[in-house]
């Protein structure tokens, strides 16, 4: 984004090609044309006033009574939610990139199916999330679930009811959210593969250069810092998941797999205590400043880099 | 499966200079690996699909048995949901033109609202315009989920509680910030010349916006109209959160609904589900080619 700006700036042409002096315009533009420019921008600055800022200082204002955090901290409920929102990211988001990362190699195979493979492989990412989940909860339920039904077709072995319990609930979340999700970060890295220059791999290839020793010098190096910008957006994201969680576990058995976003809707909704909802979700700030900062130094670097 | 198996799988493609006497046989093997993975991989990407077929496909007194074929397919459960024949789905059609509503709606604010700023930032070039698209971006740092709770609230003080406009308001500003950035990428690739020339004509700034500017930048408006369109189809929080009444429901909602009842039919909603999550799917593959080249547009050059 900082390379698209520096472009805005540098660029000597304007959109008013009769010389002027830079003091006498407004925002750089002649006066007719600063109207015609301030006109256009009013439909946004609308939008992002009353439907982003009004909301968020609405929301810090709510959230703003420190009593409300001594209440949030002795729930148990609470501390259940914030380890299984810390477990939800870290182990969802690093197995779907690393996933991703693989896949996207294997992908790069040049057989004939991969392209049709592809193609049926995106299914999960067309479809939307809702209906999709809803089937998740369902296969995963002990008694007429699809899943527990092959596993007793195939090895007679009685399968537990995986959503009756907090750490198998917890990981069909986590796995329903990679399968969700997982076509997309492989496109993503696919793409990126696909932009490293052929000609670095003959040269490795010269140099004898195979399996995981290409993969470790040439491409890995050249994809680190798109992983790196994948893997903070994509925390970034699944902190904020709702759906995942809310379909899947339902935040059950006994809210003991809620994660931030659940638990906010259900203390503000269920609850009806919208204060210690904004405060739920607002408890995740110490982690998502750092983790804003982060993300923006690595655009940045991406774009000084270009 | 760790990355590096699948880069030793993948290698020896491209990797005719191998000396080892065994290269043929790892080669075998190695094809013989990538197809069982393969395989692995379609059962893991069809499951939950298959099942959400096979359950609507179901009849109703099968739900609730143990099976992993359909013991008696029937497409009963698709005829319910289309004639509106059970009482969850006395609305569905009405449900779905509002899911459509609230598509369309936030699909072509987006665009008008993200081309006019893209417009300004990129082709008149304002000084400053980066503060602009920095601080739409910031939008971003902030999840939707965790705005939803004041944002419902403000609805209310706006009188907008249970409209589909406010879910509108909710994409549009969640879609705009992409909006502008792909167009502004999009736009380097169009010659300012043009516009100069207009300029020369006579030509107003709304005039090259209209006339010029939203032509040439076709491409790009598929590409954000479709993410704008999916974004608001696909989601359930908001609409969940800002419509109440069943006439006002989006689908999404009304899907959710069946699970309030101890004994949901599982074949009804399912079936529902199947037809909801068509215009997606079609859209997306429609559109993939546009849809990943706009994604990657910027993350890939980084």
């Amino acid at each position: 984004m900082d390379g698209s700006a520096a472009q805005v700036v540098d660029v000597g042409a304007r959109f008013d090609v009769r010389p002027r002096i830079r003091s006498a315009l407004w925002l750089g533009l002649n006066r007719a044309d600063a109207i015609w420019a301030l006109a256009f921008l009013v439909p946004y600055i609308v939008t992002f006033v009353l439907f982003v800022i009004y909301p968020l200082l609405y929301g810090l204002w709510m959230g703003s009574k420190p009593s409300l955090y001594t209440d949030l901290f002795s729930d148990p409920i609470y501390q259940d939610t914030a380890i299984n929102t810390l477990i939800y990211v870290l182990v969802g988001v690093n197995l779907r990139m690393v996933m991703a990362l693989g896949l996207s190699g294997f992908f790069m195979r040049k057989s004939w199916w991969t392209k049709p493979l592809l193609i049926l492989f995106i299914l999960p990412w067309a479809v939307p999330a809702l209906p999709t989940f809803l089937s998740i909860h369902w296969m995963l339920n002990g008694n007429w679930g699809l899943l527990n039904n092959l596993i007793w077709d195939v090895t007679g072995w009685n399968a537990p009811s995986w959503l009756d319990e907090r750490s198998y609930a917890l990981t069909s979340d986590i796995v329903a959210y990679i399968w969700k999700w997982l076509p997309f970060w492989t496109v993503i890295m696919l793409a990126g593969r696909m932009a490293i220059p052929r000609e670095l791999y003959e040269a490795a290839d010269v140099d004898g250069a195979t399996g995981s020793r290409r993969f470790w010098h040439v491409t890995f190096p050249l994809m680190a810092n798109l992983y790196l910008v994948c893997t903070l957006l994509g925390m970034l994201f699944t902190m904020g998941d709702f759906t995942t969680v809310y379909f899947v576990s339902g935040g059950g058995p006994a809210n003991s797999t809620q994660v931030l976003a659940t638990l906010g809707v259900r203390d503000a909704f269920v609850m009806s205590e919208p204060r210690l909802g904004v405060a739920a979700v607002m408890s995740a700030i110490p982690v998502l400043v750092p983790l804003v900062v982060l993300l923006m130094r690595r655009v940045r670097a991406a774009a000084v880099e270009r | 499966m760790s990355a590096t198996t699948l880069e030793g799988a993948a290698a020896p493609g491209g990797g005719r200079t191998s000396r080892k006497p065994n290269y043929r046989r790892r080669r075998l093997w190695g094809e013989v690996g990538a197809v069982a993975f393969a395989i692995v991989l379609v059962i893991w990407t069809v499951g939950p699909v298959y099942n959400m077929v096979m359950v609507a496909l179901d009849r109703h007194d099968d739900v609730f048995s143990s099976h992993v074929f359909p013991p008696d397919p029937t497409l009963n459960s698709f005829w319910i949901v289309v004639s509106e024949g059970y009482w969850y789905l006395e609305y569905f059609w009405h449900q779905f033109a509002n899911s459509f509503y609230v598509g369309i709606g936030t699909t072509f604010l987006t665009l008008f609202i993200g081309s006019l700023t893209s417009f300004v930032i990129g082709r008149m070039r304002i000084n400053g315009g980066w503060v602009i698209s920095n601080l739409a971006l910031m939008t971003y740092m902030i999840p939707a989920s965790f705005l939803a709770i004041p944002f419902y609230l403000v609805m209310q003080y706006y009188d907008m509680s249970n409209s589909l406009w406010a879910c509108i308001a909710a994409y549009v500003v969640f879609a705009t910030p992409y909006a502008i950035i792909v167009f502004q990428q999009y736009s380097v690739s169009i010659p300012i010349e043009i516009d100069e020339s207009a300029r020369i004509d006579g030509a107003s700034p709304w005039q090259i916006y209209w006339r010029l500017y939203l032509p040439l930048m076709a491409p790009a408006l598929v590409a954000v109209g479709t993410f704008a369109l999916l974004l608001a189809w696909n989601d359930f929080l908001y609409q969940f959160l800002l419509l109440s009444s069943k006439r006002n429901m989006t689908v999404s909602v009304a899907l959710a609904q069946f699970l309030n009842s101890d004994e949901a039919p599982w074949n009804y909603m399912m079936a529902a589900a199947i037809i909801y999550s068509i215009p997606p799917i079609v859209a997306y593959y429609a559109f993939r080619r546009r849809m990943t080249s706009g994604l990657t547009m910027g993350g890939v050059k980084g």
